[in-house]
């Protein structure tokens, strides 16, 4: 497994090396530039704002000082559009806020998905299995940016209960309404994962063996059957992981949260070149890393899979 | 609304204003116990540095965190800053501000002339790339395009401190409206040894010094900015609102909610909303005339299609828009149809009566019918253009209702949303047919408008270019009283139809009903915390 | 980016086994337990009721999708309401535009962006697996690698930056959407080859000198239908689903046209001003739509796979 795992690590440098360019090259080929503005400006400025930010350079050069910083120094440049932060300040004041609620959210998901999922299972066919299946089905097709409103609509302008939106240094009452908003067609999903495959497993040999035995069902549940179903669940978190980040797009921008899915979004936008490779390696970097853990997950609960 | 001209009101103030400010509240008024404001941005503040922000946004918090030589009042006349006074030479072009002696910056040091100097020099420096060093050349000051264009040494722009509280400019032709150009946020001045200390790091909170009412406490990028009263500013016994709060939030109706849940004290209402409002909150619905301008451009040039070359169909183009049902029924929020170029709230600008102005827009569409027929379109040959716009609700509304409108007449029009950088590029390329623009005064004075038209302008995407047109302006910059000039470029514009003129911009706000102080009359805009204060309900 | 890619797998397997003979018997064992699938049933109803709407909708509706009625214009909150009596029956935009008329054109763009992304996704996905599959050797591992490699991509980021850079064509959202969804399909169908590869029926064709391109084309990718056709099911709601994300952004189709995602975006952002029918009515299509694909996939998997009940 450690060989494994070293090579998949091994295989993260030219995947991000590859990203790099790739964005690189896509970013400069777009129309307008991170100083194109309206009003439009005089060519020597344009000229002084190119030199000072290197953008004057042939795009390989670039591509090689901006690595060389990288590597070197971990400096991943100054911002061009927010001038007075670099790139390194930019996600290190995002990042934490994606990371909070983001984390939260997913245990949140997990947790509520899996107990959901398996109580259905478990009382397939009755009023619960239904309810569950209903607002699971009903939740994963609701996307978050119509719940984000309704969220706020209910809980901040009718009921006033919460705020509808900022961040204050992750107070909890600012972290609910992100985390459902997030949260929800996740752990619906992960609802509906569990219950079809602890249907599944219920029914194999030695769950029915356990049962026969006259083993108490909870002990069942958590000792034979939960671990096998786990198994479609965690192939599910990988690309969840994905799915969140783009829903931080949605929850930065309803909240006003000050996360990294907003700057992601805006540095496309505002061709904030700096920024916005920053935070691709950084999303890169993380999707690799949590396959990685998937992966191995999922080799733990499977001894079927070998390496 | 009639203004006099502007360069007789401003010096007329000028002499009448004693160099002391006064208590902006009221006697007998009790002001509540809670003194703090909170407003909305829409987006993150891109810098606080005076010489390199560049939003309207980013002004409005600047003007809280520093002073520059005149402010302006709720009404829009100048108002005394760091400078209480200035003497013009005879030949109008050398302006001397006299500075107060009791301005000092956040840490301690006095604000002196040096100051001024170094910060308009770093304007223009290229070494600073600033996406606003042109303002300099909008000023007129000396040498300011040689120094921009790295030809000349900073030190030859034409500013100068006599002494600690005299400062100087030398601008290179009359400029009878210079004085209401230095409220500007790019020529605040700013403290050269922390910039020197910091780099480009220096606007942050922990560095940042500045002359204004209020001091930096936090900047946390895409969520807030956080805002208190300077102990050192030189009129603090007068500030009242203790703290200043802004909110970024990206989604205007998002914003709306959060400030009828209290969250805020200010919002822009979203386009359509403000009828409403209005009725169910009479005293915090407001709209005021706001100096900017909404229009389609045309490309013209050799670039532009060969059909807008045939000035009928840019007057039928024009004709044919009800801007009555856009600004009463998309926008309903005080928005005044145009059909000029000039905001029509503008100083000392009053639009020329033109051909078409007066008409009914029954007459307009007849009108426009015959201009086609003439030019041999219609609805069995229609003519087909592109109308590029950027990506806004309003302006995806306001696109699709034009379109509509049009169609009769027998245009058939591909609406082209862009996102912004792609937009404003592919103008900037003249690569458009039908272009949405915008343009918001930088001074409060009709030539911010009228230049743009001008050939040798740099904003002019459309390429329009009119040797009358350039006479007109030119001769504009010398002459005592330039209106009729305004409104000689304005019956050109009208006469060639270069731009379809839509809508006048109207500043459409929520504000809580105990906030005092915000501009009434002030078609910039601008407002300053330092005149405000919340009033006991 | 497929929910259950575990279960794909499986299926996978499952019909790679199944002799290419027996396959006619396969298919219709699965026809006869997919319609004993009442979800699934359920879900197939639902898409008729969709398409028909999508069709034919338009035939009854007494505004286009385009004008404006400047009867209701400027107070849509108490005149653009539902009615009857007006032909608006599912309201008016806040242009006073027919939103009847709107949602059967939206809900056209929203299934042809789903089916066309879909398809991009599997012919690409196929073609590209199969090839890698049946090479093998280098290319195989290069091949692997590169998909390896684009999955780190986060995707949004292109997609984002495929639109704002070709502009906002409906060709460069389907591509858009094709592109970055046809990984996980090329592994699954690599992983089948690469197992059909050394079955006897190809190994029989190969030594006859059939061309490798042959091969594929009538040997592997029949093999592979069930798979194929499950996974486009599965990724039709998904695409939509994207699709509806991007329209949040602004970055969907041009105006006229719309989606049901460009629909409930601004429906959405104006549920506190009172018209809410601008985001029922085009939610309840967007949510039947991406109903009736799941259960319609779950429910053609569940049939070609028995043993996973």
């Amino acid at each position: 497994m450690l060989s494994y795992t070293l090579k998949r690590l091994a295989l993260a440098i030219p995947t991000l090396l590859i990203l790099i360019i790739v964005s690189f090259v896509l970013m400069h080929a777009a129309p307008g530039g991170p100083f194109t503005s309206e009003r439009e400006l005089p060519p020597e400025v344009l000229a002084n704002l190119n030199a000072k930010y290197g953008l004057d350079q042939p795009l390989w050069r670039q591509i090689a000082t901006y690595v060389w910083g990288i590597l070197t120094e971990f400096d991943f440049g100054p911002s061009f559009v927010y001038k007075d932060r670099t790139v390194n300040e930019i996600i290190a004041q995002g990042f934490p806020v994606t990371l909070t609620y983001g984390a939260i959210s997913f245990v949140v998901a997990v947790l509520v998905g899996v107990t959901l999922g398996t109580v259905a299972a478990i009382r397939q066919n009755t009023i619960l299995d239904y309810f569950a299946v209903g607002v699971s089905i009903g939740a994963q097709v609701l996307p978050n940016f119509v719940m984000a409103p309704i969220l706020v609509l209910v809980f901040t302008l009718w009921l006033g209960w919460l705020p509808g939106g900022g961040w204050q240094g992750g107070q909890w009452e600012y972290i609910v309404l992100p985390v459902v908003a997030l949260s929800t067609s996740f752990m619906a999903s992960i609802a509906r994962i569990t219950r079809s495959s602890m249907l599944e497993t219920l029914n194999l040999n030695h769950v029915r063996t356990a049962r026969a035995k006259g083993l108490p069902e909870r002990r069942v549940i958590l000792r034979h059957a939960l671990k096998p179903a786990m198994l479609p669940v965690i192939s599910y978190l990988g690309p969840a992981f994905v799915a969140m980040i783009t829903g931080s797009v949605v929850v930065d921008v309803y909240f006003s949260t000050g996360g990294i899915g907003k700057a992601f979004v805006d540095s496309a936008l505002n061709r904030d070149y700096a920024v916005m490779m920053g935070v691709t390696i950084l999303m890169g970097a993380l999707t690799i890393l949590f396959n990685l853990v998937v992966d191995i997950l999922y080799g733990w609960i499977d001894p079927k899979i070998r390496y | 609304m009639f203004r006099p001209t502007l360069a007789a009101s401003a010096l007329a103030l000028l002499v009448a204003t004693p160099a002391l400010a006064d208590n902006p509240v009221p006697e007998g008024t009790t002001l509540a116990e809670d003194q703090t404001f909170t407003f909305w941005l829409l987006d993150a503040i891109k810098s606080m540095d005076p010489q390199i922000n560049t939003d309207v946004e980013g002004s409005d918090v600047l003007r809280q965190l520093f002073e520059g030589l005149y402010s302006e009042d709720a009404d829009g006349s100048l108002v005394p800053g760091v400078a209480t006074d200035h003497e013009v030479s005879e030949d109008q072009t050398t302006y001397t501000f006299t500075l107060r002696d009791d301005a000092t910056w956040s840490n301690g040091d006095p604000v002196t002339a040096q100051d001024f100097v170094y910060a308009w020099r770093r304007l223009a420096d290229p070494a600073t790339a600033s996406e606003y060093a042109w303002y300099m050349e909008l000023m007129q000051v000396v040498n300011a395009p040689e120094v921009i264009s790295g030809d000349m040494e900073p030190e030859e722009l034409g500013v100068r401190a006599v002494d600690d509280h005299t400062f100087e400019v030398q601008i290179a032709t009359p400029l009878p409206y210079f004085p209401q150009m230095v409220v500007h946020a790019s020529t605040f001045p700013v403290h050269q040894a922390t910039i020197e200390e910091y780099g480009d790091n220096w606007t942050r909170p922990e560095n940042m010094v500045g002359n204004g009412a209020y001091v930096l406490d936090e900047h946390i990028l895409g969520e807030r900015v956080e805002m208190s009263q300077s102990e050192t500013y030189w009129d603090a016994e007068n500030v009242v609102l203790t703290n200043l709060t802004a909110l970024t939030i990206n989604d205007v109706n998002q914003g709306l909610t959060r400030y009828l849940a209290g969250e805020l004290d200010r919002v822009d209402v979203p386009a359509g909303q403000f009828p409403r409002l209005k009725e169910e909150y009479p005293e915090q619905a407001t709209s005021t005339p706001y100096s900017c301008s909404y229009i389609y451009m045309l490309n013209v040039g050799d670039s532009g299609p060969e059909v807008l070359n045939d000035v009928r169909v840019r007057k039928a183009l024009a004709y044919g828009i009800d801007r009555d049902i856009i600004v009463d029924r998309i926008l309903q929020g005080g928005q005044e149809p145009s059909y000029n170029w000039t905001h029509w709230a503008t100083a000392g600008f009053e639009a020329p009566e033109t051909e078409w102005s007066t008409m009914s827009q029954e007459d307009r569409m007849a009108e426009a019918q015959a201009l086609m027929e003439e030019a041999g379109y219609g609805p069995d040959n229609p003519v087909e253009l592109t109308l590029n716009y950027n990506t806004s609700e309003d302006h995806k509304r306001i696109a699709i209702a034009a379109s509509q409108m049009l169609k009769p007449l027998g245009f058939d029009i591909t609406l082209n949303n862009m996102e912004w950088k792609v937009h404003t590029d592919r103008m900037q390329a003249q690569d458009f047919e039908m272009a949405r623009y915008a343009w918001c005064g930088d001074y409060n004075e009709a030539s911010t408008y009228l230049d743009l038209f001008t050939s040798y302008s740099g904003h002019n995407n459309g390429e329009f270019f009119n040797e009358e047109y350039d006479a007109v302006m030119k001769e504009s910059k010398t002459a005592e009283d330039p209106l009729p000039m305004y409104q000689e470029a304005e019956r050109i514009l009208a006469e060639e139809m270069p731009i379809l003129p839509i809508y006048h911009y109207a500043q459409v706000d929520m504000v809580k009903p105990d906030i005092r102080g915000l501009p009434t009359e002030n078609v910039m805009q601008t407002w300053y915390a330092k005149d405000m204060y919340r009033v006991a309900e | 980016m497929v929910a259950n890619q575990h279960k794909m797998e499986a299926l996978a397997d499952r019909l790679s086994e199944e002799d290419p003979v027996a396959g006619r018997s396969l298919w219709a064992d699965a026809r006869r337990r997919f319609f004993a699938n009442r979800a699934a049933v359920a879900g197939l109803g639902i898409l008729l009721v969709v398409a028909l709407f999508a069709a034919f909708g338009g035939l009854i509706a007494q505004w286009s999708n385009e004008e404006l009625d400047y009867a209701v214009m400027g107070a849509i909150a108490t005149e653009g309401a539902p009615s009857l009596s007006n032909g608006h029956y599912f309201g008016t935009d806040d242009l006073g535009r027919d939103l009847f008329a709107r949602t059967v054109q939206g809900t056209q763009v929203s299934l042809m962006v789903g089916l066309v992304g879909a398809l991009v996704a599997v012919v690409v996905g196929t073609i590209y697996g199969a090839t890698a599959g049946y090479v093998g050797g280098r290319v195989d591992s290069v091949m692997m690698r590169a998909v390896d490699i684009l999955m780190a991509i986060p995707y949004m980021f292109v997609l984002i930056l495929i639109l704002v850079m070709y502009g906002r064509s409906m060709t460069a959202l389907f591509v858009g959407l094709g592109l970055i969804s046809w990984l996980e399909m090329s592994r699954i169908v690599r992983g089948q080859t690469l197992s059909l590869k050394n079955r006897e029926f190809i190994e029989a064709a190969r030594a006859t000198g059939v061309p490798a391109v042959t091969i594929i084309r009538r040997h592997v990718v029949p093999n592979l239908l069930g798979v194929i056709a499950v996974y486009a099911t599965l990724l039709v709601p998904l695409m939509i689903l994207t699709e509806s994300f991007i329209s949040f952004l602004g970055l969907g189709v041009q105006e006229p046209l719309t989606s049901l995602g460009a629909l409930i975006s601004e429906g959405a952002g104006t549920i506190a001003y009172g018209t809410i029918w601008q985001l029922g009515f085009p939610l309840l299509f967007f949510c039947l739509t991406l109903f009736g694909f799941f259960f319609v996939g779950d429910g053609l998997r569940d049939a070609l796979d028995p043993k996973d009940r």
